[in-house]
């Protein structure tokens, strides 16, 4: 008590004194009419000037130069390149920062729309595919896809990513992976390798969180491990060179005449649509959940346990995807980053929107799950034209997104008979063909001068250009065969071997004990009649809680 | 001694409460339960399958009451769980063979 009074006093008085000091450099300053002047016609009065405004904060004084009196040209010039490489490492580390972020939306939003008994694994995989994810991108992943990057001007060029693996076919070099970077180790100690490697390291993980969505609720995580590193290694570092790494795609314009190759801006064919056909391929060879559909085939509702955990995680996703899509810009710079940001604002408002009026048109009420993947759908949509498109564009790309996304829910679940319980294949693959289809059609040929090495800007097929679209359209078609065989294979092989899905009982009770050791809600009881359509589904459901209960007592 | 057991409409259980207090029931017991009667369930659609919920939730109350006081209950509890509408739930009525407080060992009305 005494202390604390004590305390209260002298923090009473600290701010008297200092309320009194300020007080008097006022006083004095008001007295000095021009002090600038006053202070360099006597240097040796050398009272601190605070500098309120920000307006004399960093001056000449700051350059280093030799010589203070006579500063040369190219003194001046270092600091300002110097100056411009470090706005594109902050920016390129602090978008990068919030594209990690995103990897909690993620989790979020998977957990949010699976059921309870199954929430501490779907958390789990999201969790970890982190740790496994950059560690196999740090072995070889980063070397595969950038190794060959070199020129990379915005970051200083990363020249030491300087081997590119190519082959000649058809006279031309077709690049297929890079040697360079491996550990990050040798002469790949080097900055701006390393803010390259965060960047494209985030990004691949967004690619590897993806199928955790598609395959919830009854993959089994040791299998899902083995996945991760796959994803990290070897599927995602290859297509990513193809596009970003100065691969094959990339050169279909300078080697064909295919506009500027398939153009990718932040990767709704690299990040998005690699992760949403991998879902696809695993949802298949994993089969549907036990209950989800009914003997003659129907689809049973299985309503996620945590509607605005998902909500949530989409605001999170929406709000990293500033970093995801400005941030690919790799330059702070590069002022088209204000384009890019309000396009990607304004496509995931009319994806939400447009989603929004076709459920409630649909099925007579706005399901807020399906206006979350509206949402997700218009910003992966957006993701690749959003540099190289005007705002109305955003707006109509982000709105076909939203319509798209709830006619493919419907078509995976009726037609291809794919359980696919939080929506992956339909908002990363299917948005992400649309997306790089969509910077083939709107791209509006204000922006893009010389990429990929062709001359002239980016334009799409409604502004003249029909071999950008050509080659857009390659991109995709590339995108789906490759990753989706590599998956197909990879999770068919790893199921002979041993299966990649729980048994039947460890699916009915729920996998928290028995892969994960513990409960999400352990102090909850979990519901043992769900609000499921048949008397079947809710039996097995009964039966779930019940032997999970059994397994609780047993541990 | 009798039983009144009533499934009641959730978001009417303080107005039941305060009712039974005010006719002299010292003590009741609650348990949150899901059932249908003729209010049946209703149709819904998530991710654009329907799916029928056929338990709606209710409050159950259990309380063990003297003769006397009886009906005036069974007029409390329908004077303020009724809304006229289907759903309004039930009251069931049962005799009691014994009540013991567990505390005192007390037997009969005064255990009450």
């Amino acid at each position: 008590m005494k202390r604390t009074r004590l305390m209260i006093l002298s923090f009473v008085i600290g701010a008297a004194v200092m309320l009194a000091v300020s007080g008097l450099t006022r006083t004095i300053s008001a007295q000095t009419p021009e002090p600038a002047p006053a202070a360099e016609a006597a240097p040796a009065a050398e009272a601190p000037v605070s500098d309120p405004t920000g307006a004399t904060t960093g001056t000449a004084k700051d350059v280093t130069v030799k010589d203070a009196e006579n500063p040369t040209i190219n003194e001046v010039m270092e600091t300002v390149g110097h100056n411009k490489i470090s706005i594109n490492f902050m920016w390129t580390l602090v978008c990068g920062f919030l594209v990690m972020f995103m990897q909690a939306g993620f989790a979020l939003v998977e957990t949010g729309f699976c059921r309870a008994k199954n929430a501490a694994h779907t958390m789990t995989m999201n969790f970890m595919v982190y740790g496994i994810g950059l560690l196999g991108y740090w072995i070889c992943g980063y070397a595969l896809q950038m190794g060959g990057a070199a020129g990379v001007t915005v970051l200083g060029g990363v020249a030491p990513l300087s081997h590119e693996f190519t082959i000649s076919l058809f006279g031309h070099e077709w690049g297929l992976f890079g040697l360079k970077g491996f550990f990050l180790s040798g002469t790949t100690y080097d900055v701006g390798v390393f803010a390259l490697f965060l960047f494209q390291m985030v990004f691949m993980d967004t690619a590897a969180t993806i199928p955790t969505g598609a395959m919830a609720e009854r993959w089994k995580f040791s299998s899902f491990v083995i996945f991760g590193f796959f994803m990290a290694m070897v599927v995602y570092p290859l297509f990513g060179n193809w596009v970003w790494g100065g691969g094959w795609l990339s050169k279909l314009g300078s080697n064909f005449g295919l506009g500027h190759g398939h153009v990718d801006f932040a990767g709704s064919s690299v990040v998005h649509m690699v992760g949403g056909v991998a879902a696809l391929a695993g949802a298949m060879v994993l089969g549907p959940r036990i209950g989800k559909y009914t003997r003659d085939g129907k689809p049973v509702a299985m309503p996620g346990h945590h509607i605005p955990m998902a909500l949530l995680g989409t605001f999170i996703l929406a709000f990293g995807w500033f970093g995801f899509n400005a941030g690919s810009s790799l330059a702070g710079t590069d002022l088209r980053i204000a384009v890019v940001a309000t396009n990607t604002m304004l496509a995931s408002a009319s994806g939400a929107f447009a989603a929004m009026l076709y459920v409630w048109a649909k099925y007579g009420k706005p399901d807020p799950s399906m206006l979350a993947n509206g949402m997700l759908a218009g910003l992966v949509a957006i993701t690749a034209p959003c540099a190289f498109v005007n705002s109305v564009a955003a707006v109509i790309i982000g709105a076909i997104a939203g319509v798209l996304v709830v006619v493919s829910v419907y078509f995976v679940e009726r037609v291809m008979k794919v359980d696919d319980p939080v929506g992956a294949f339909s908002v990363h693959g299917v948005n992400g063909a649309w997306g790089v289809i969509a910077l083939g059609l709107f791209a509006d040929g204000t922006y893009g001068d010389a990429w990929n090495g062709v001359p002239g800007t980016v334009t799409g097929l409604f502004y003249g250009n029909a071999s950008q679209f050509y080659a857009q359209l390659i991109g995709t078609a590339t995108c789906f065969i490759f990753v989706f065989s590599a998956f197909y294979v990879f999770f068919k092989i790893q199921n002979a071997i041993s299966p990649i899905r729980v048994p039947a009982e460890v699916e009915l009770a729920g996998l928290d004990i028995p892969e994960m050791g513990v409960l999400a809600y352990p102090d909850f009881p979990l519901s043992t009649n769900t609000t499921v359509a048949s008397s079947g589904a809710g039996v097995t459901d009964a039966a779930g809680s019940l032997a999970m209960k059994t397994s609780t007592a047993e541990g | 001694m009798r039983k009144i057991e009533s499934i009641i409409r959730p978001h009417l259980l303080d107005a039941v409460k305060n009712a039974l207090q005010e006719v002299g029931v010292a003590g009741l017991t609650i348990t949150e339960v899901k059932g249908f009667g003729r209010q049946k369930g209703h149709t819904e659609t998530y991710r654009g399958s329907e799916y029928k919920i056929d338990f709606l939730p209710k409050v159950k109350i259990e309380v063990v009451l003297p003769d006397e006081i009886v009906d005036l209950a069974i007029d409390a509890i329908l004077k303020t769980a009724k809304t006229g509408k289907f759903g309004d739930g039930k009251i069931f009525v049962f005799p009691v063979e014994e009540v013991i407080r567990i505390r005192t060992a007390e037997r009969g009305e005064q255990a009450l």
